[in-house]
């Protein structure tokens, strides 16, 4: 069987307590994983070389993940003493969390992309300015706002200069140093970034693959990184680091802690920066903590304009898509539709063809919806959304077209059919929930209400081309990633992060003048 | 100074007898020791019986109790298998007052202490004491090595003090053993209150002041040899400084879960091979369980055996907890205290164990890899991420 073992500091460790992972649907064993213990992983981080990947530049790290992109997507990679095919790691991680296969698969291309594409994704995180300025510790960066005739293509500064952290030129004190003006009358100033993560963490989880591409970025900002992965996903987040290894990354840098939930608070407790995936009830602690950023339920939402509300049925496939595209797996999915109108219609035509969907096993390719390998959790989820059905005001549409319940047991899982449910009232507790399956709630609510009613939303797909919505959508606080049009929610430019930017999440400005030669490293 | 209370020949008998020539042999001896170990239950359990419900020595709990169950236990109980008839012990009898209905007549006039568990909200549970803590915690000592835990070396408790056992069980070991003991105050409740409100920065504050205060008195007194601490602090302790460089020969380690990996860690890496751990399983109601001498073949399972007769800890089936598990099963752990100064049968407690044979040292059964009890539903998760 597959051991899979804790890297301490990238060192193979085999640990007395050790979790089986089982197959979701026949049970068998599929490997054993080593716990570490919270003092292991605690221990482990303070003793980290922090500056293990200081002697690499930022662009050197992007081509080793270029490389690693390949290794990942195509390469045999260690998994403790044994070795995994691409293959091999597509149905082992289907196994153990009972994902469709055709979906790990297409998010094993996500992280393909994240590594292949990393430089677009650090221009994205640092506004495109040179990454030089990271290794040397500053730099200088040209503000095209100075050029009176900006010319097209001139370096990495072009068109990039809005939003950049620092004040406005104009509000400049005369004499700065470190502000130059270049022949073009382009402004050139300094800038200079440390780094604050000096090790990054990440309580990561099983729901999905395609999240570990937001972590990624870490190793090319020149953090090294403790990892606890999901207790179903070692697989991901290890072949990662392998592929990494393989192509230069020291394993020094790479620290994969299998462990319970205590060592997952110890982690964070230790680390400079992290990132933690998890519920409500475990995102709470640490809201409040401005080294974790926190990713937990989206609660991501479609939202028709009154211009739109009566071509619902041209954005149907859009919705249907932010609803139940990746199995309804992740914090992109939407979780609710809000219209000003024809709400009853919207949500039986969105269950007319979500109660199509079948419970079919994963490894079917016509497999859209994952299985529960803890079919308790699944009968509890169902139970919960019929307890709440009991308040009057919200009904299950999907479940009357079907005339079958959403919950289907087979064998030792169970699966959860999508479902819509139809509220009547938008403070129905079923308005504004989130399962991990496709589940969704329509909404009524007049559009002049909901950029403050839907709550805090991840993502928010409003089809519209109302001025007024749009700008007050615009400047809402409960907005994170915006699109404006028939975008599905799912559909996400990996340059532009949410819940957070990775870089000044790291890294922090300070100001910085030298009147002496400062050789480059 | 308190004499020991009589005790039975199984659990004074010194217990690092050389084992015999043939394994037939060795285990035939086992086999007997083990009967012997049994009698020496059962009739202890008739003697606590019959002490408890005696109107001239018992308390007036087990006294009033005994008028409810309409049977007479000191006939009906004639061993320690007998005690199924008890209905399961409440410990919410332990909550509130009058304290003094759980006094022993025989002991009425003694200085009685009170000892608390629970009670991080509303009233704690509480068990009197007269000398037990003390005959638990010398019985105990024999099963201490002089090399680890020198004779005349002094002790530093870094653990639970205030309204519990532990504080003066520790410091009765340490002046049995000849030692003074060196104490830091530590308020577990204040730690769970902090942890259930999730403000971790403050517990850790707290944590730290703590360790702080043990690291001082290290360093100031020269013949601190032994420590007892929690896991979780010797983590933190070993986090700021070598404790085998600081002299420190013996770490006695309880209160919380040990888990076999930590069990490992601690030896391998925080006592870096060179001092000793002693993890040990106890509580206010019961008493002190043994660990079972480390065994390389144990795989650093955490095996404990209790202080058999004065108390028994089994594994029961958590679905039908008068049923006893197999070796090497899993099940709910249940507790039984037999002394004069408390009688608790059949105690459902909130953890779980693996069931472990008895062994050389011990010979009745053991519960290994103790941890809290997982037979209630998880919560559901809700949202994705």
């Amino acid at each position: 069987m597959i051991h899979i073992p804790i890297l301490r500091h990238g060192q193979p460790y085999e640990s007395v307590d050790k979790v089986e992972l089982v197959h979701h649907a026949t049970g068998e064993p599929v490997a054993v994983v080593s716990q570490a213990n919270p003092g292991m992983v605690v221990r482990d981080i303070n003793r980290m070389d922090d500056t293990v990947l200081e002697s690499f530049t930022v662009r050197e790290l992007i081509e080793i993940c270029g490389r690693a992109a390949e290794r990942f997507i195509r390469g045999t990679l260690p998994i403790g003493d044994a070795k995994q095919s691409f293959d091999d790691y597509v149905r082992c991680l289907s196994a153990t969390t009972g994902m469709p296969v055709t979906y790990c698969r297409s998010n094993a291309q996500k992280i393909h992309r994240v590594l292949a594409e990393m430089d677009t994704i650090i221009s994205g995180l640092t506004r495109g300015f040179d990454l030089e300025i990271l290794d040397r510790g500053y730099g200088t960066y040209t503000d095209e706002r100075f050029s009176p005739s900006p010319s097209k293509g001139e370096g990495r500064g072009e068109g990039q200069s809005t939003g950049m952290p620092h004040p406005s030129p104009g509000l400049s004190p005369r004499g700065e140093r470190g502000k130059h003006t270049s022949a073009n009358g382009s402004s050139s100033r300094t800038l200079s970034f440390f780094r604050e993560g000096r090790v990054f963490g990440a309580v990561l989880p099983s729901n999905s693959p395609g999240v570990h591409g937001l972590w990624i970025p870490t190793i090319a900002l020149k953090a090294p990184i403790v990892l606890k992965p999901g207790r179903e996903e070692p697989w991901t987040p290890l072949r990662i680091i392998e592929a990494l290894a393989a192509e230069g990354i020291p394993r020094a840098a790479l620290g994969f802690y299998p462990t319970d939930h205590a060592g997952a608070g110890e982690l964070l407790r230790a680390v400079d920066r992290a990132m933690l995936f998890g519920d409500s009830s475990t995102t709470a602690t640490w809201a409040n903590d401005p080294r974790i950023e926190i990713h937990g339920p989206g609660y991501s939402k479609v939202i028709l304009g009154d211009d739109a509300a009566d071509d619902w049925k041209k954005y149907i496939d859009v919705m249907l898509g932010s609803i139940a595209a990746n199995g309804g797996r992740s914090c992109i999915n939407a979780s609710a539709i809000w219209t000003p109108k024809h709400g009853r219609e919207v949500a039986e035509a969105l269950a007319k063809r979500l109660a199509k969907v079948t419970a079919i096993p994963v490894d079917d390719p016509n497999a859209t919806i994952a299985a529960f390998a803890n079919a308790g959790m699944a009968e509890r989820i169902s139970a919960m959304i019929d307890g709440l059905l009991r308040t009057p005001g919200a009904t299950d549409v999907t479940e009357q077209i079907r005339g079958a319940p959403r919950l289907v047991k087979s064998g030792r899982v169970a699966y959860l059919l999508p479902t819509i449910i139809w509220c009547e009232d938008r403070e129905h507790p079923l308005a504004n929930r989130e399962f991990l399956f496709p589940f969704a709630s329509v909404v009524e609510c007049p559009t002049a209400e909901m950029p403050e009613a839907i709550g805090a939303s991840l993502v928010v797909s409003a089809i519209t081309e109302d001025r007024a919505l749009i700008r007050s959508l615009m400047s809402s606080g409960n907005v994170d990633r915006l699109n404006i049009g028939a975008i599905p929610t799912y559909q996400l430019s990996w340059d532009q992060p949410h819940e957070g930017n990775l870089f000044e999440h790291l890294y922090r400005q300070r100001a910085f003048q030298t009147n002496v030669e400062l050789r480059t490293p | 100074m308190i004499t020991m209370r009589k005790r039975t020949a199984v659990a004074e008998k010194p217990s690092n007898k050389k084992p015999k020539a043939s394994a037939v042999r060795e285990m035939d001896s086992l086999e007997r020791r083990v009967k012997a170990a049994r009698r020496s239950l059962d009739e202890q359990t008739r003697e606590i019986v019959a002490w408890h419900f005696d109107p001239k020595t018992g308390c007036p709990f087990w006294l009033e109790y005994a008028k409810k169950l309409g049977w007479d236990p000191r006939k009906e109980i004639k061993s320690y298998d007998d005690l199924d008839k008890f209905p399961f012990f409440e410990d919410e009898w332990l909550r509130g007052g009058p304290v003094r209905r759980w006094v022993p007549k025989a002991y009425a006039k003694k200085p009685i202490y009170i000892f608390e568990t629970g009670g991080s909200t509303g009233v704690p549970k509480s068990r009197i004491n007269v000398d037990d803590f003390r005959i638990d915690y010398e019985m105990y000592s024999k099963t201490l090595s002089d090399e680890s835990f020198p004779k005349g070396g002094d002790w530093l408790m870094l653990g639970p003090t205030g309204p519990r056992r532990l504080r003066l069980a520790v410091e009765h070991l340490c002046q049995f053993r000849g030692g003074i003991c060196f104490h830091v105050d530590l308020d577990p409740r204040w730690v769970v209150k902090l942890i259930s409100k999730g403000r971790m920065d403050v517990m850790i504050e707290y944590r730290d002041h703590v360790i702080n205060q043990g690291l001082t008195l290290l360093k100031a007194h020269e013949n601190i040899r032994c420590l007892f601490t929690t896991p979780k602090l010797l983590e933190a302790f070993c986090e700021k400084v070598s404790l085998v460089r600081m002299g420190i020969k013996g770490v006695f380690c309880g209160g919380t879960q040990l888990t076999a990996q930590f069990h490992r860690f601690a030896r391998e890496e925080l006592l870096e091979g060179k001092a000793e751990l002693v993890p040990t399983y106890g509580n206010t109601l019961m008493g002190l369980a043994c660990h079972k001498p480390f065994d390389p073949a144990d795989n650093y399972s955490v095996i404990y055996h209790p202080p058999c007769p004065r108390a028994m800890i089994e594994v029961v089936d958590p679905n039908e907890p008068r049923r006893v598990v197999d070796y090497g099963q899993l099940g709910r752990v249940r507790l039984t205290t037999l002394t004069k100064e408390f009688f608790m049968p059949r105690f459902l407690e909130r953890d779980e164990a693996i069931r472990h044979p008895p062994c050389e040292k011990y010979p009745w059964d053991g519960a290994g890899d103790v941890r809290p009890f997982s037979g209630f539903a998880s919560p559901i998760v809700e949202g994705v991420y």
